[in-house]
């Protein structure tokens, strides 16, 4: 291995294009882009060549990155790699390349919108490499922040009528426009991080090593006690990332308002942080309360299922329907880690996987739709394959992956998340997993037929439409061949994730 | 008479003081108020000082006397500029903070 | 060249993945249609070729079993990929090879009016679904299985759906992959229970698992029932039968390949496959030979009053996958594969008849028809060598199977399922002789077509029907003379059968089918009895069975009612019950900053008098608690 900080390099690749674009781009849109390609090619570069380096017979950390930052603290600025995050930056790389190509036609104030993507873009490479908890929270919270801004400025206006008991309270936080999507999103990842930090502070404290670095703690057995709440705060913090019921309201509004390539990172690989986050501080730092909170996780992640499918079900705007089948998803997610199990651990981090490729290429897709339809009110639109077959083609691949079609990533992923809820010790949540996938094969075959497959819609709007074009099929062309390769050949994903997951399940208790 | 006495008289002083700048609409009778709260502090320094046997507290009193002057040009100069602006100096239509 | 290690197999099986992956990536290619197609037929005949030599090794019972790691798990391989060539996978996979091949051929001329895009789509959807098909004939484990399955299952959706643009074709593509998707939750369920209590998803080791006890029975059931759930999805048993009547929006050779011969018999396959499980649990063998037994009852009232071609053979179709599924239920799956590859053959001859009938007359309906045997004699005779093959008279395909499939379930000690079974026997029969004697013989539709004035209107240009060109007659009398050949080798070389059928069975069964044959010539040929008062002594079955027992109704209320009213409700209260809470405690935030900031009244004396009150209660506080 070369000396190569590699992982440094990825990281801060995207934030030093971003640093380029605002000030050495200004007015010249295709300078902007071209930057900002650059900025993800050099990323993506990174993440394969760490993806094909990683030595899986060592397994483990690798790539490590060590400077101290704030030695009275303990805070350094250590990163490495193990099988999990190397899926994941790999992830992160394809969205973010494909979502420079989905956001080409922004018109409005492009360099800064590129400028808070990339920044945005460092913030997740960080945290799914930084070790070191003070980094890794530091990551996180830049992770989450230029979302405000980017929702609130290019996101779109919807409307939501006020109803019920509640209708008043709607009518005062002017819910369905964009800033309202963007102030909740805001606040409740906010909301979250508060629990986070808490969390990390008290391991810290009551660790006492004056290190924030992830390998010590993993040194250290936590008090049963404190390990219980830590979890509880740990849990609820990256659950709300994750979109865990109840706390999933903010993603569907989020993800409606938000520009394409918002909703492509945000749904794509924003979400997965959550689930990281637990993965890799609920699990692999308090094994015991991960035994003992598991029935939570998995209840909590089978009502996501179901109640995340069937409220797509109702919905009638597109990208409504693509996000409430993001809250669906992540709770298989979530349901792979509350097997605890090997084999549900791999479909955990492989669905991440997987439906980040697949949301991303749905967004992308009625990002597409929109700009060329102008509309996304499902019931309107029909018969558009005619006119435009390759989006409507990329679209029935996204969707036979949403439900859990093999020959695509879905299908792999969630076989073993239910291989390993059979074998978990709450048997039972194979069934919601495996009615969730059903309920999801009604509501994504629907749509798809309405919009795509059936008759024409008579509508004199929708009678010309343009199919995808240049930069656009990039971006689809991408992420439907990542999907596939990765459904056809899972050993390329299962690999790297099974090398992490086996030593992180070891450490529970009763192994 | 004791220290107690002077002390009553400096507390006296305060409250009509206090009574006058809470109570008071124009803005002058509010900057003589708060003239009668710090001169009521001046008793305590001095009269503190004089029990004490400390000099202190007459140094800080010709201190305070000094920036007395000073505050009263100062708030007077304020309240001329107020009224150029809004044509008012009634406390009570000085509002501009109102939440 | 290798031989004897499922080479051969292998390569069938990867000439349609190579015709697909060309298909699917070459876009100009597929766009120029033709060319597009050849590329497929080649590949086709390629693996055809390559699948009969296969079987020629594996008939006499060897065994090649290649495997491949696809999925590892700690370290270790949790799943595999491969092919598992024996004598019932060869034979399949000649089955499946032949029927695609002849398919693709006949579709060339079936499909020639069709814009070359579109046609080279049609021939990307044939070579997935005969890759995918193969695949699942020669898995060697049920993930890969599974796998296939539901790759067959998205090729008959895409080709259903290939007419995308009628409405009716759009849904019935959606309704096909529901419902068999409904049942391959239950078989999804039943792998990973399987595979938790075998340790294994690989055929071979489960039986070598099972043979030395090794498998734990507690439970079994449920397990084998759920595999059940799956493969009456996909073979279409009751109350899962209502997706394949639906599924004939799809071109006529999609249905003769798909929806006859190949992908609805891998839900029988599939318990042939997994035999040796069932055979542990009479339970469920029972269930399924009920089951069998009353789809294919209800089928076949079903089929006597359709009155489109294609529906009746559809329905016909559902009608003999009860009677394989009844064989299996019995105990002999081996008698239910024998009637899945005859009838294979002779109902995707008959289905290709049906479609060059369609393909002359333009129109699915038998009233459309009529008097067809003179202007199209061939068409004619292959369909009446199809249909004799169904109705099981000697020496054509059917015969030998169907009387086996009746020894077993006799041998088996079902009277009940026998018994409805020999009166499905007449009733098929007599419903394919309806359509033969209404299509092809009597009064020519044309003839009252013309005194309708058009009524049909704008189809004035068309010729007289007349036999399909060379593309199409070639695979008919191909599969003409195999059901033929078929049907005489086994009515003179019975082969060795696991039971004794008695003695009186053959003559039964045939004089079952004789009565059914004289009835419908009766009926529809001679007008001795009246077809209309026939129909009136039958008054409310036919009624119910015209209304298709209101099963599609069900169905429908449910989906309706049920999953889109509880989702509507569902997602009213996640918008304003679940999202309202959180709303509520922002509007809190908002009102009762709005009630606070009246304390901000911006007058300097306000904050004055405040901190007064504030200083005087803490210099309270602070002597009272000092004290």
């Amino acid at each position: 291995m070369t000396g190569l900080p590699v992982l440094s390099i990825m990281t801060w690749a995207p934030f030093v294009a971003a640093l380029v674009v605002m000030f050495c781009a200004r007015n010249n849109p295709l300078l902007v882009r071209i930057v900002s390609l650059i900025g993800a090619t050099i990323s993506l570069v990174a993440s394969l060549w760490i993806y094909f380096e990683y030595d899986r017979t060592a397994a483990g950390f690798q790539f490590q990155e060590e400077f101290a930052l704030v030695p009275s603290l303990g805070i350094t600025y250590l990163l490495a790699v193990d099988g999990i995050s190397v899926l994941m930056s790999l992830l992160t790389s394809i969205i973010i390349f494909a979502g420079v190509f989905a956001s080409w036609t922004v018109k409005n104030r492009s360099q800064e919108f590129y400028a808070l993507l990339l920044l945005l873009v460092t913030g997740v490479y960080g945290v799914f490499v930084s070790l070191d908890l003070f980094i890794f929270f530091l990551f996180y919270e830049i992770a989450v922040l230029p979302m405000y801004l980017l929702i609130g400025i290019w996101g779109s206006t919807g409307e939501v009528r006020p109803q019920g008991i509640f209708g008043w309270a709607f009518g005062r936080t002017g819910v369905g426009t964009k800033e309202y999507a963007a102030m909740k999103l805001t606040l409740y990842l906010l909301f979250g991080s508060a629990f986070i930090l808490v969390g990390i502070l008290a391991l810290y404290v009551t660790g006492g090593s004056r290190s924030f670095s992830f390998l010590t703690f993993q040194q250290m057995t936590f008090d049963p006690t404190l390990q219980t709440w830590v979890f509880l705060a740990f849990y609820v913090g990256f659950g709300i990332l994750a979109a865990i019921w109840p706390f999933h309201t903010w993603s569907p509004d989020g993800h409606a308002s938000a520009p394409t390539a918002v909703s492509m990172l945000h749904a794509g690989v924003l979400m997965k942080l959550g689930a990281y986050g637990v993965v890799r501080l609920g699990i692999g730092l308090l094994p015991d309360a991960a035994v003992e909170w598991a029935w939570l996780v998995g209840l909590i992640a089978c009502i996501n299922i179901v109640y995340g499918a069937l409220s797509a079900m109702a919905q009638t705007d597109l990208k409504y329907v693509i996000a409430y089948s993001s809250v669906s998803h992540m709770g298989v997610v979530m349901l792979g880690a509350a097997t605890l199990t090997v084999n549900g651990l791999n479909g955990s981090v492989f669905q991440m996987f997987a439906h980040g490729i697949m949301t991303g290429l749905f967004f992308a897709l009625v990002g597409l739709v929109y700009e060329k339809a102008h509309s996304r009110e499902i019931f309107k639109m029909g018969g558009f394959a005619t006119m435009m077959p390759g989006i409507a083609t990329a679209f029935t691949i996204g969707g036979l992956s949403s439900l859990g079609l093999p020959a695509t990533a879905g299908f792999v992923a969630e076989f073993l998340t239910f291989l390993g809820a059979w074998g978990s010790n709450y048997s039972w949540w194979l069934f919601p997993g495996v009615i969730g996938a059903f309920l999801t094969s009604i509501y994504v075959l629907r749509v798809t037929k309405q919009i795509f497959w059936g008759p024409k819609s008579e509508d004199p709007h929708f009678q010309h439409l343009p199919d995808a074009i240049g930069t656009e099929w990039a971006a689809l062309g991408i992420l439907v061949f990542v999907l596939v390769l990765f459904g056809v050949a899972p050993g390329l994903a299962v690999g790297p994730i099974d090398t992490a997951t086996v030593p992180l399940l070891s450490r529970l208790p009763g192994q | 008479m004791g220290l107690q006495a002077y002390l009553t008289l400096a507390a006296v002083v305060f409250g009509i003081g206090l009574f006058g700048v809470v109570t008071r609409r124009n803005t002058i009778s509010i900057l003589l108020g708060i003239e009668l709260m710090l001169n009521s502090v001046n008793i305590n320094l001095v009269a503190f000082s004089r029990f004490s046997g400390d000099v202190t507290g007459m140094i800080f009193t010709v201190f305070t006397i000094c920036i007395t002057v000073v505050e009263a040009a100062l708030g007077l100069s304020i309240v001329i500029l107020l009224f150029r602006v809004r044509r008012t100096v009634t406390a009570d239509h000085l509002d501009l903070l109102k939440g | 060249m290798m031989t004897g290690d499922g080479s051969l197999a292998l390569i069938a099986l990867l000439l349609h993945a190579l015709g697909f992956l060309t298909l699917a990536i070459v876009a100009p290619l597929r766009r120029l249609g033709r060319p597009g197609a050849f590329v497929s037929i080649a590949c086709a005949i390629g693996s055809l070729a390559a699948a009969v030599l296969s079987w020629q090794q594996h008939m006499g019972g060897a065994v090649s079993r290649r495997v491949w790691e696809w999925l590892p798990s700690q370290g270790q391989t949790l799943m595999t990929v491969g092919i598992l060539a024996d004598a019932d996978s060869s034979v399949m996979l000649c089955l499946v090879a032949l029927v695609a091949c002849l398919v693709q051929v006949y579709s060339l001329s079936y499909l020639s009016d069709e814009p070359a895009p579109s046609f080279g789509r049609y021939y990307t959807y044939q070579s997935l679904f005969a890759f995918s098909m193969m695949g699942l004939v020669l898995a060697p484990n049920l993930a890969q299985l599974f796998i296939c399955w539901e790759l067959v299952g998205l090729s008959s959706y895409l080709l259903i759906g290939f007419w995308y643009r009628k409405p009716s074709a759009a849904r019935a593509a959606v309704k096909a992959f529901w419902i068999t998707k409904a049942g391959d939750v239950g078989l999804l369920i039943g792998i990973v229970l399987l595979w938790r209590q075998a340790g294994t998803f690989d055929l071979t080791e489960m039986r070598v698992l099972v043979e030395s006890g090794a498998l734990p029975v507690a439970g079994l059931s449920i397990i084998t029932f759920c595999l059940y759930m799956g493969a009456a999805g996909k073979s279409a048993q009751f109350p899962m039968h209502i997706w394949l009547p639906d599924a004939m929006e799809g071109p006529t050779p999609v249905s003769a390949l798909i929806h006859a011969a190949t992908m609805v018999t891998a839900g029988v396959y599939l318990l042939l496959r997994t035999e040796f499980l069932f055979a542990l649990t009479p339970d469920v063998l029972l269930i399924v030979a009920w089951v069998g037994a009353f789809t294919a009852l209800l089928a076949a009232v079903l089929a006597c009053v359709q009155d489109d071609i294609k529906r009746v053979l559809a329905y016909s179709t559902v009608s003999q996958l009860g009677y394989m599924m009844t064989a299996i239920g019995a105990g002999f799956a081996s008698a239910g594969f024998f009637h899945l590859l005859t009838h294979g053959l002779f109902k995707a001859l008959l289905f290709l008849g049906a479609g060059a009938v369609i393909h002359a007359v333009h129109s699915n309906d038998l009233p459309d028809m009529g008097g067809l045997a003179r202007k199209m004699p061939q068409t004619a005779i292959v369909f009446l060598i199809g249909t004799l093959s169904l109705a099981g008279i000697p020496l054509f395909g059917g015969f030998l199977s169907k009387e086996e499939i009746l020894g077993a379930v006799w041998a088996g000690g079902l009277v009940g399922p026998f018994a409805v079974l020999m009166l499905v026997a007449f009733l098929t029969a007599f419903y394919m002789f309806r359509v033969v004697f209404l299509a092809f013989y009597g009064v020519p539709a044309a003839a009252h077509a013309h005194a309708h004035g058009h009524a049909h209107g704008g189809h004035g240009h068309h010729a007289e029907p007349h036999d399909p060109p060379a593309a199409m007659a070639l695979p008919l009398w191909i599969l003409a003379l195999l059901s033929m050949a078929v049907g005489v080798y086994f009515t003179f070389t019975h082969p060795e059968t696991e039971f004794t059928a008695p003695g009186w069975l053959m003559p039964a069964a045939v004089g079952t089918a004789v009565a059914g044959i004289l009835l419908a010539w009766a009926t529809y040929q001679r007008q001795i009895i009246n077809p209309v008062s026939l129909a009136s002594a039958f008054g409310p079955i036919r009624y119910a069975a015209i209304n298709k027992f209101w099963i599609d109704n069900i169905f429908e209320g449910i989906y309706n009612v049920v999953l889109l009213g509880f989702s509507k409700i569902l997602g009213w209260i996640d918008r304003y019950i679940v999202d309202g809470v959180l709303n509520v405690v922002s509007a809190w935030t908002l009102t009762s900053g709005d009630d606070l900031r009246t304390l901000q009244t911006g007058r300097a004396q306000d904050y004055v008098y405040g901190v007064a009150v504030g200083l005087l209660i803490l210099l309270l506080w602070a002597r009272w608690a000092l004290a």
